[in-house]
C-alpha cells in the first residue's frame, strides 16, 4: 500500500525524493479520512516554507484539513491539475495526486521522517485508539 | 453507543461509521458525492432508525396536538402526514417533526434523533390536563428511507401496498418483504421516495430485499453525509443547524406551517406579534462566489460588520458549488444581495439566491 521509497509524516503527508527535489502529497489514509475532495488550496511557486508550516487546506464535502509542508524549502512547482480535478487526490493520492515539489533547505532532513514500515505501524496505533 | 438493527449490514457494505448523538451510524459507504448523485438519478437506501417515534393516543389527542403545534392537525385524516413543529411559547423550536394520523384518536410523531428524549418529556409533561396517552416507542421502531426516482419500481415488487396512486404526505399500512410495515411517501432528500417503518425485532430482511430489488436500478446504500447534502439542496431544515430554540418559525421561513386561524397553540401570541411588527431577520439561501466551502458557524459580514453566522453550509454535489443557509437582517435577504463569509483567514464573497437550491423535475 505505502511505497517503500517514500517518507511519511504523522500528519499523513508523503515525500518522495527525486534528484535534488522532494515531491509531496497526502497519504491514502488521509484521503480516505477526508472522503471526496472538492477543493485544494495550493502554495505559491517560489514560496519559502518552514517545516510544519501550513501550505493551505484541502476541503472535502464533510471536512476541511490543513496540509503542512513536511520539510523546509522553496516551492518549485505545484500540481495545477488539482484546481479543476481535486478528485485526483482520492483516485491516486501517491501518484497523480501530488501537491507540490520543493527544493529542501537541508537535503538530509527528509531522512528524519518515517519510513513506510514505521508509518504503517503509526497507522495501526491510530486504529486502536478509534 | 446505540446501534440500529441494521448495524451489521452497514459494516458488511463497508460503511464508514460516526457517532451521531449517541448512535453509531453510517456516514458514507462509497463516497458522499456518489451516494448523493445516486439518489438524484436512481435511488438510495438510508437507515434512519435513529429517528424518534412518539405515539399520542386518546379522545383528546387532536386537541392536545393542536395545542402543541402550529400547523392544523384537524386537516389530517387517517393515512395523512403533516410537516410541523413542537413550538415554545416564544414561537421558537423544540423540534420539527412529522405527524402521522393513524386513526381518528391515534397519532404518531416522528422526531429528530438528537431530540427524542427532550421531545418526549416536552410532550409528556404537557399531557396531564388532556385525556391522552403518550408513549416513546422509539426503541421499538426501525425506519428505512428509500429515496430517488426509481424508488417505486424498487419497492413495489416487495409490497402489497399499491404505490402508484400513493400521494406525497400520505401513508398506508401493509407488508414489505413479508413484514408488517407502515409506508409513507415522504422523505428528506427532495426526491420522490418512501419511508418504511417496522416494529419487527429483526427487520434486516427488509434491507436485504430492498438492496437486491434495487440492484438492477442502481440503488446504493446512503449515509448521513449525503443525507445532509441532499436535504440542504432541497432546503429542508435541520434542527441544531437551521432551527432551534432561538429561531422562530417565521424567521425560519416556515410560515406555511403556521395556521393562526385554527385557534390557540403554544407560541401563537409570540408569532402573531412578530407577524404584526414585522420580521427583523429571516433565513436565506446563499451560494459562494469565491472558492472554498462555507461551513456551519463561519462568521458572516456585511459592510464590514459581523451580521450573522452560517447555519448549514456544504458543497453541493449536484450544483458543484458551495451553498448554505444563514439568518440575515431582512434588508439583506433580497435575492442577489452580496455579503462576505470569513473562511479561516480570508473573506469569501457570497450571494443570496432563490431556494430551494434544487427542485426535482416534474414527473
Amino acid at each position: 500500500m505505502y511505497p517503500g521509497d517514500f517518507y511519511y509524516t504523522k500528519d499523513h503527508e508523503w515525500v518522495r525524493v527525486q534528484g535534488q527535489d522532494a515531491v509531496m502529497g497526502i497519504t491514502d489514509f488521509a484521503q480516505k479520512q477526508l472522503g471526496d475532495v472538492v477543493f485544494v488550496q495550493l502554495p505559491e511557486v517560489g514560496a519559502n516554507l518552514e517545516a510544519h508550516q501550513s501550505i493551505g487546506t484541502i476541503e472535502s464535502v464533510k471536512a476541511v484539513s490543513d496540509v503542512f509542508s513536511p520539510l523546509a524549502g522553496e516551492v518549485t512547482a505545484v500540481n495545477g491539475d488539482l484546481v479543476d480535478n481535486p478528485e485526483i487526490i482520492n483516485q491516486d493520492p501517491h501518484g497523480k495526486g501530488w501537491i507540490m515539489r520543493l527544493k529542501p533547505a537541508d537535503p538530509k532532513a527528509v531522512e528524519r521522517l518515517m519510513k513506510a514500515a514505521e508509518y504503517e505501524k503509526h497507522l495501526e496505533g491510530l486504529d486502536k485508539e478509534t | 453507543m446505540k446501534k440500529t438493527r441494521f448495524h451489521d449490514l452497514h459494516k458488511k457494505h463497508g460503511a464508514k461509521m460516526i457517532e451521531f448523538f449517541g448512535w453509531d451510524m453510517p456516514v458514507e459507504y462509497r463516497g458522499i458525492i456518489d451516494e448523493h448523485l445516486a439518489v438524484r438519478r436512481r435511488a438510495g437506501l438510508f437507515d434512519v432508525s435513529h429517528m424518534g417515534e412518539i405515539h399520542v393516543d386518546g379522545p383528546q389527542a387532536l386537541a392536545f396536538l393542536q395545542f402543541l403545534t402550529p400547523n392544523d392537525v384537524a386537516r389530517l385524516a387517517p393515512g395523512k402526514v403533516q410537516y410541523t413543529a413542537l413550538t415554545t411559547p416564544e414561537g421558537t423550536f423544540v423540534d420539527d417533526m412529522l405527524i402521522y394520523c393513524l386513526k381518528p384518536d391515534a397519532y404518531l410523531l416522528v422526531v429528530n434523533a438528537s431530540n427524542t428524549d427532550k421531545d418526549y418529556r416536552w410532550v409528556a409533561e404537557r399531557a396531564a390536563s388532556y385525556d391522552v396517552r403518550v408513549e416513546n416507542a422509539s426503541d421499538a421502531y426501525s425506519q428505512l428511507a428509500l429515496q430517488g426516482p426509481a424508488s417505486a419500481r424498487i419497492l413495489q415488487p416487495l409490497t402489497d401496498i399499491p404505490l402508484a396512486d400513493m400521494k406525497p404526505f400520505t401513508f398506508l399500512e401493509g407488508h414489505a418483504a413479508g413484514q408488517d410495515s407502515l409506508v409513507s411517501r415522504t422523505g428528506y432528500t427532495g426526491e420522490d421516495g418512501f419511508e418504511i417503518y417496522t416494529r419487527r425485532p429483526d427487520p434486516s430482511p427488509l434491507w436485504t430485499a430492498l438492496i437486491n430489488s434495487g440492484a438492477a436500478e442502481g440503488l446504493e446504500p446512503v449515509g448521513l453525509g449525503a443525507r445532509d447534502t441532499l436535504r440542504l439542496e432541497a432546503k429542508l431544515m435541520l434542527y441544531g443547524n437551521d432551527i432551534d430554540a432561538t429561531t422562530t418559525v417565521l424567521e425560519a421561513d416556515l410560515k406555511w406551517i403556521v395556521k393562526f386561524k385554527k385557534g390557540d397553540f403554544l407560541g401563537r401570541d409570540a408569532l402573531m406579534r412578530q407577524e404584526e411588527s414585522g420580521l427583523k431577520r429571516k433565513i436565506a439561501g446563499f451560494e459562494l462566489l469565491d472558492r472554498g466551502i462555507a461551513r456551519p458557524h463561519y462568521p458572516v459580514f456585511s459592510g464590514g460588520d459581523k451580521v450573522s453566522e452560517v447555519c448549514s453550509g456544504t458543497f453541493s454535489p449536484l450544483l458543484k458549488k458551495s451553498i448554505g443557509l444563514v439568518y440575515l437582517p431582512l434588508e439583506l435577504t433580497v435575492e442577489g444581495t452580496e455579503f462576505e463569509i470569513a473562511i479561516r483567514n480570508q473573506r469569501a464573497r457570497a450571494r443570496v439566491v432563490p431556494t430551494p437550491f434544487y427542485r426535482r423535475p416534474a414527473a
